[in-house]
């Protein structure tokens, strides 16, 4: 991810912040009942709202750091500022997309196991086309590729299945075989980056699948077991590997 | 107490002595009003509107063909251009030809709702109309016929 540069009062911007650092906010971020006066500013004022991503906090003026990372920037749509921090222990989030572990059946509700401090809980009739008559065959130690409904330090997380249309849109049980694996979530963010040169490499060795989770998981499935172990291979490895590292040892493999 | 047919005045009278019983207990703050400053900051704590993440399910190679599909279909609902395309592709039928079609259409199921007079009326047009094309007459206006009207008897 490529460090941008943000606007003269954020120089910050690429560098290291740790907690307790406090950023100030360009001033056309403040609306006060001066806001003819910004309006009449001349500059680019960004239309809309600021995002404090996470890692950041809002505080009088300004944002607050509580995290410990890279600050990173984004100009459009408003201009976004987040931490880009590093962690192994997943906490859950609304709105991301994860593989959980069914670990129990309570009822008409699935306990899964999301890795993070609580096991997430799943209803039934949250998958595509599922009514009462008609349930989903979801047994114990299946894997499941859904987002979270609900999910703050207060509640236990809930999930679902279906996106706010009502299709599954992808989520629901993975199917049989595969291998499911753990990495680091700053990794998952790097391999979901729009443009992921891992991502391309690894696209033209051999056909696979490969189900990305928010939590930190990875499902892989490729023809052979000895294919899906290669690319968990190299899935775990490219964290710490450069990119010559990487190609060298992608033409080791493509040359077998 | 439940009172039907409770005349709205009452009802007004009734609620304003519950305001003021309540006032006069309430307990207020002698400061001004704080103005609420409408802040531009939007909180956020998941990294997906960040960073613009793609989605998590993939297929290489056409090892899973539906997901294959999912992905340009994930994809693009971010830049919104297939969709686009996928509106113009859908009309088999172009513009124009529907407007002609709902020309005529009005005509025919416009005529079903006529009274039995005008049905008349109309048949005698189209016998009309028919006389004219074949003398070649280039009027397309056919000339309506005069409703009948009452005629008042005279005297």
């Amino acid at each position: 991810m490529a460090a941008e540069r943000g606007t003269a009062a954020e120089t910050l911007v690429g560098q290291v912040v740790l907690p307790g650092d406090l950023l100030l906010l360009p001033a056309h971020y403040d609306e006060d009942a001066e806001g003819e006066r910004l309006r009449l500013s001349a500059g680019a004022a960004p239309q809309g709202r600021l995002l404090c991503g996470p890692g950041l906090r809002r505080s009088g003026a300004g944002l607050l750091v509580t995290k410990c990372g890279l600050l990173r920037h984004r100009p459009a749509g408003g201009g976004a500022f987040w931490v880009d921090s590093q962690q192994k222990r997943y906490v859950p989030v609304k709105g991301d997309h994860v593989i959980g572990i069914v670990t129990a059946k309570v009822g008409d509700v699935f306990r899964l196991d999301v890795g993070g401090s609580e096991p997430a809980s799943l209803s039934y009739l949250a998958f595509e086309g599922a009514t009462k008559r008609n349930r989903p065959n979801v047994q114990v130690g299946d894997l499941i590729y859904g987002q979270f409904l609900v999910a703050n330090k207060d509640m236990e997380p809930e999930m679902v299945c279906i996106d706010s249309s009502g299709k599954s849109s992808g989520m629901g049980i993975i199917g049989q075989d595969g291998f499911l694996f753990k990495v680091s979530l700053g990794l998952i963010r790097k391999l979901l980056a729009p443009k992921c040169e891992i991502i391309q490499e690894l696209s033209q060795l051999y056909p696979f699948e490969l189900v990305l989770g928010m939590n930190g998981r990875i499902w892989v499935k490729a023809k052979t077991v000895q294919q899906t172990l290669i690319i968990v291979n190299i899935l775990e490895a490219c964290e710490y590997m450069t990119a010559e590292q990487r190609k060298q040892a992608l033409a080791k493999l493509s040359g077998n | 107490f439940m009172q039907r047919g409770l005349d709205s005045q009452t009802k007004k009278q009734l609620e304003e002595e519950e305001k003021k019983i309540i006032s006069e207990e309430h307990w207020y703050l002698d400061v001004p009003d704080l103005k609420e400053k409408e802040s531009c900051i939007i909180e956020e704590r998941s990294f997906l509107p960040c960073e613009d993440l793609v989605y998590g399910r993939m297929s290489f190679k056409g090892f899973n063909p539906e997901i294959e599909k999912l992905m340009i279909q994930m994809n693009s609902k971010c830049k919104g251009e297939d969709i686009e395309e996928d509106d113009k592709m859908e009309a088999d039928v172009s513009d124009e030809e529907m407007a002609r079609r709902y020309e005529t259409l009005v005509g025919t199921i416009g005529k079903k709702f006529l009274r039995k007079r005008d049905q008349r009326v109309l048949k005698d047009d189209d016998e009309d109309e028919d006389d004219e094309v074949e003398e070649g007459n280039s009027n397309t206006i056919p000339s309506k016929r005069a409703k009948k009207m009452f005629l008042k008897p005279q005297d």
